[in-house]
């Protein structure tokens, strides 16, 4: 069954002082190179029938992000279960 | 004249808010979050908490609730409502209010008294104040960090609707230092900072202070103007 997942981030002009504490943790695992972290939401719908992305679209916007301060990407993904019945 | 004070799963001072507005001289109606009624409250605050577990972000799911459905068509026609810390972020969810509220820039949890100033007397909940008077209300978020863009800020300084700014400080990186803004009509209030534990000299902010009674019984000298 394919699913849907919506990605949502923090605006980029918005301060995300949780990235900001894993990237200041970054060098106690001798990590020098990262320069910036930023912490998002990973959601996946499952639909009873067919996914629907713009329902999936409207659930993003009226819930899932709050786009004052949020952006949001939805796209479609295919399950390991299924990728593996296709091949 | 009633008060409603809704109660949601992970509601913490609903009980004191309705404390608060009984020192008033109100009744304190107890409205339930799944029940669509506002049972002919005269106003209605929205209290301070986790509802529903904060899950997703602040006040996200609060704001679907059967009762907010009511008040929000309620607000819109007029109805006075506060909204403290969990009940600011409620509004801001329902877009009520413009802006969000976000985790403290330094992510610690601030609990202690804070000195605000009062901005804006032209609300139905601060008309008891004086213009720029200085009160001390406890603070208690860990997400509280006042957010909007630019031109929003810009624009609820222009039209007066910053109601309270922190002073000496400021306890979780809010822009420009707001603690509580009002809608365009001034009758919906919302604030991070908690008036319903300034009520009573036992408890109140160290000194005894009661600086947060006066947001309760401006509502009802409002109502009682109006009636």
């Amino acid at each position: 069954m394919a699913r849907v997942v919506v990605d949502v981030m923090l605006k980029p002009e918005i301060l995300d002082p949780q990235g900001q504490a894993v990237a200041n943790a970054l060098p106690r695992l001798g990590v020098t190179e990262v320069s910036s972290v930023r912490i998002g939401k990973r959601i996946e719908l499952e639909f009873t029938g067919e996914p629907d992305l713009d329902k999936a679209r409207e659930i993003a916007d009226k819930l899932l992000a709050n786009t004052v301060i949020e952006s949001f990407e939805v796209r479609l993904e295919e399950s390991a279960d299924t990728a593996r019945t296709a091949q | 004249m009633k008060i409603g004070v809704v109660t949601f799963p992970g509601s913490l001072d609903d009980g004191d808010a309705r404390r608060a507005a009984r020192l008033a001289g109100a009744e304190a109606v107890q409205l339930w979050h799944a029940d669509s009624s506002l049972h002919d409250v005269d106003a209605v605050v929205l209290p301070g908490g986790f509802s529903y577990g904060d899950y997703l972000r602040c006040g996200a799911i609060a704001r679907f609730s059967p009762v907010m459905e009511s008040v929000i068509d309620a607000a819109r026609g007029g109805l006075p409502v506060l909204g403290i810390c969990n009940g600011f972020q409620v509004l801001c969810e329902a877009h009520l209010l413009p802006g969000a509220l976000l985790r403290n820039a330094h992510m610690h949890f601030r609990n202690r008294d804070w000195k605000l100033k009062v901005e804006s007397t032209s609300t139905a909940w601060t008309s008891g104040y004086t213009e720029s008077q200085e009160i001390v209300i406890p603070v208690k978020n860990g997400e509280g960090r006042y957010t909007a863009d630019e031109k929003t800020l810009d624009m609820l300084e222009a039209e007066g609707r910053v109601v309270f700014r922190y002073l000496d400080g400021n306890p979780n990186g809010s822009q420009r230092e707001i603690a509580g803004i009002r809608n365009e009509a001034g009758n919906v209030v919302g604030l991070m900072p908690h008036p319903e534990h300034a009520v009573e000299a036992l408890t109140g902010p160290f000194g005894g202070g009661t600086d947060g009674l006066a947001m309760f019984t401006s509502v009802l000298s409002n109502l009682g103007a109006k009636a």
